[in-house]
């Protein structure tokens, strides 16, 4: 994963409160089996409104999402962090997010900035406002900059091991890893009754005996 | 040292590092085409190897049709889902049993009926019902797909020990009671979230009695009340399972794991968090009348009256579940008209189930109007069971002899019911949709389930 040490970008606006997996990216999508190529499905209930934002064309490009309260809530499906990361979002500001939500963001390199209401309200305003208006994500100083809302410098909220991981660029696989060597010591002392598996594909049988 | 619980053992003895949130390690990871397929593309994304495959075994069980096995199958994505799998599995060098194999089954049935479920194990899968495994006296408990990922590329999982809990079963259960009657009458008593953010241990003579198919019944179902996992200590009936299995260890090796594993049981003065007995004596069959496995009853009794409800959360989801059911308060089990039967899935797709239903089939007609069908767990126990002549037994009765999978369970190979009837079902959720958009779910025991595929109407035995 690429290391972050901050965002600087142009931003999107959902304002509404409580959005939930279901509305960031419909449950049909759950369906394929890859794990990227989500960036169509991202909110695609809304995108059949030609007005809805992420369909102005000033918009493109756009790293930074700012949303409401409560966002990510409902199903856990870790399809809604990928469809935001695969349509280029890097972070996410909103007042709050649903915890499960906002856990799995920061696996898959996206930052969930929880920033106080007030700010976030001068930010979805400014952004809403012009679509230029560029937005800064400092993970180092852990602060959110929009000179266009007077919003400069002000402090947000992430857990230190995410912001750890982020600028580390390291996963939770990463982390894991990193105790490579106590791992393998356990792996040493395992009871000799522990069962294994053999690798193998189990070749098909005759279909004879099917039924239709 | 204080007395520890047996959860505590096994989790101390997997401890790889860390406090509060610990690493530990996976002693057998069992993968699905479901929620394998990403986990294996991160892998490759990442240029990561799977650790262990030699401690990870897949098959094919959610999305398999179960009637016709014809390959290249119909559907276009089970398709592209199942030969995926192969090309994973044969990429990173994982164990799997795919369609039309003779080890092919529900994940949850194939792990012990091949002896790869063992006192004292970790054992994880991407699905919530890997709490069956915990029969054996191991820790197993579903996890989500990156979850899946990470334990491919390091054998090890973070996360904080659950609270331990309890579960003791007093009595003696009547002869028309199941395991999953009982499993049903723990939920009713505790609610599906009585055993949040806990592991359960189930004592007591109830278990002591019962089979180690009863056993799977019922740690497969603590999840529905809740619970993280639900587990059993091993004794002579586990033993007496396991000996000779294919991967179990054979000869003096067995004699040498057996003596280690009678060790594995909570201390007699062990402390739990949580801790609850129930008495369970002359328990008679249950069934669901609502929208969650709480929502339960006695099967020759009737709809409860929401208005009695003293607690007004459950009083709504009672008016809403009725709503969705379709169903008046008051109303006799009995008398609601049931279009489907399904015997199968993790919970009650055993030989032991499938020998019990035919049991009670036998020599009688599945009633005029009702669709019943037989889906066996595993390709082996559907073997045993033709071997048996039980497949006779339901054909001739009139009904389908299906092949081995999930089916309608959770509705995503085609199998389900028809929206707005009732089903009497052996599987283990009756959620909104479970079965298919707007099935009206009624979980029972197979025994009931046969009875009622003859009867006609929700019935826990024939009617002479
Ligand atoms: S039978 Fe049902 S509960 Fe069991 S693994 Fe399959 S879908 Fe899950």
């Amino acid at each position: 994963m690429d290391k972050i040490d901050s965002i600087t970008g142009t931003a999107v606006p959902i304002d509404a409160s409580d959005v939930d997996t279901d509305q960031i990216i419909p449950a049909v999508w759950m369906k394929r089996v890859e794990r990227t190529g989500f960036q169509d499905g991202l909110f695609a209930k809304w995108r059949r409104d030609p007005g809805f934002v992420l369909n102005q064309p000033e918009r493109r490009g756009a790293t930074i999402l700012v949303a409401g309260p409560n966002f990510g809530c409902g199903s856990s499906r870790e399809h809604a962090p990928w469809a935001l990361r695969d349509y280029g979002f890097k972070a996410i500001i909103a007042p709050s997010f649903a915890d499960i939500f906002r856990n799995n963001l920061p696996n898959i390199g996206l930052v969930p900035v929880t920033l106080d209401e007030a700010s976030c309200r001068k930010v979805m305003a400014a952004v809403t406002a012009d679509a230029a208006t560029p937005v800064t994500v400092d993970l180092v100083a852990r602060t959110v900059t929009c000179t266009a809302a007077g919003v400069v410098d002000v402090p947000f909220v992430i857990e230190e091991n995410a912001r750890y991981r982020l600028i580390n660029g390291k996963d939770l696989i990463d982390l894991a890893l990193d105790f490579d060597e106590q791992i393998r010591r356990h792996e040493e002392r395992r009871p000799f009754w522990m069962p294994r598996t053999n690798g193998q594909v189990e070749p098909a049988f005759e279909l004879s005996g099917v039924e239709q | 040292m204080a007395e520890r619980t047996l959860v505590e053992r096994i989790w101390a003895e997997h401890v790889i590092e860390g406090t509060g949130e610990e690493l530990i390690f996976i002693d057998m990871h069992l993968v699905h085409e479901i929620t394998s397929p990403q986990a294996f593309e991160g892998l490759r994304d990442t240029g990561r190897r799977v650790r262990r495959p030699d401690l990870t075994i897949a098959t094919a069980d959610h999305d398999v049709p179960t009637s016709s096995r014809q390959v290249p199958l119909a559907d276009e994505i089970g398709r592209r889902q199942l030969m995926l799998q192969i090309r994973n599995c044969r990429e990173f060098g994982v164990e799997l049993h795919p369609m039309n194999s003779l080890g092919q089954g529900i994940v949850h049935v194939i792990g012990p009926q091949m002896g790869l479920t063992l006192p004292g194990m970790t054992i994880v899968c991407g699905d919530s019902h890997t709490a069956t495994h915990g029969a054996f006296g191991a820790v197993a408990f579903g996890i989500g797909t990156s979850q899946v990922e990470h334990v491919l590329a390091t054998q090890t999982l973070r996360m904080a020990k659950p609270k331990s809990m309890l579960v003791r079963l007093d009595g003696t259960i009547s002869p028309q009671a199941t395991a999953k009657d009982v499993a049903l009458a723990v939920i009713r008593a505790i609610g599906t979230d009585g055993g949040t953010g806990h592991l359960i241990e189930f004592q007591g003579p109830v278990i002591d009695r019962m089979s180690m198919e009863g056993r799977m019944t019922l740690c497969n179902m603590a999840i529905e009340a809740g619970a993280r996992s639900g587990l059993i200590a091993p004794d002579e009936t586990t033993f007496a399972y396991l000996e000779g299995r294919e991967r179990a260890p054979q000869g003096a090796d067995w004699e040498r794991a057996r003596a280690e594993w009678s060790t594995y049981r909570s201390a007699p003065d062990a402390v739990f968090d949580t801790v609850v007995e129930l008495d369970l004596d002359g328990l008679g069959p249950q069934v669901t009348w609502g929208t969650n496995p709480g929502q339960t009853t006695d099967i020759d009794g009737a709809v409860p009256d929401p208005a009695a409800l003293a607690d007004p959360v459950a009083r709504e989801a009672a008016v809403r579940a009725l709503d969705y059911m379709g169903l008046r308060p008051g109303q006799r089990i009995a008398e609601i008209p049931i279009r489907t039967v399904f015997i199968g899935s993790c919970t009650n797709g055993r030989l032991e189930d499938l020998r019990a239903a035919a049991e009670v089939v036998k020599g009688h007609t599945v009633a005029d109007g009702i669709t019943a069908l037989v889906v066996p767990g595993s390709e082996k126990i559907k073997r045993q069971a033709e071997a048996e002549g039980l497949h006779e037994v339901f054909t001739a009765a009139g009904f389908q002899w299906r092949n081995p999978g999930c089916s309608m369970c959770i509705a995503m190979n085609g199998d389900v019911v028809e929206p707005g009837t009732h089903a009497a079902s052996t599987s283990n959720r009756n959620f909104e949709g479970r079965q298919g958009p707007g099935a009206r779910t009624h979980l029972v025991s197979p025994r009931s389930a046969a009875a009622t595929a003859i009867s006609g109407r929700l019935a826990a035995s024939l009617a002479d």
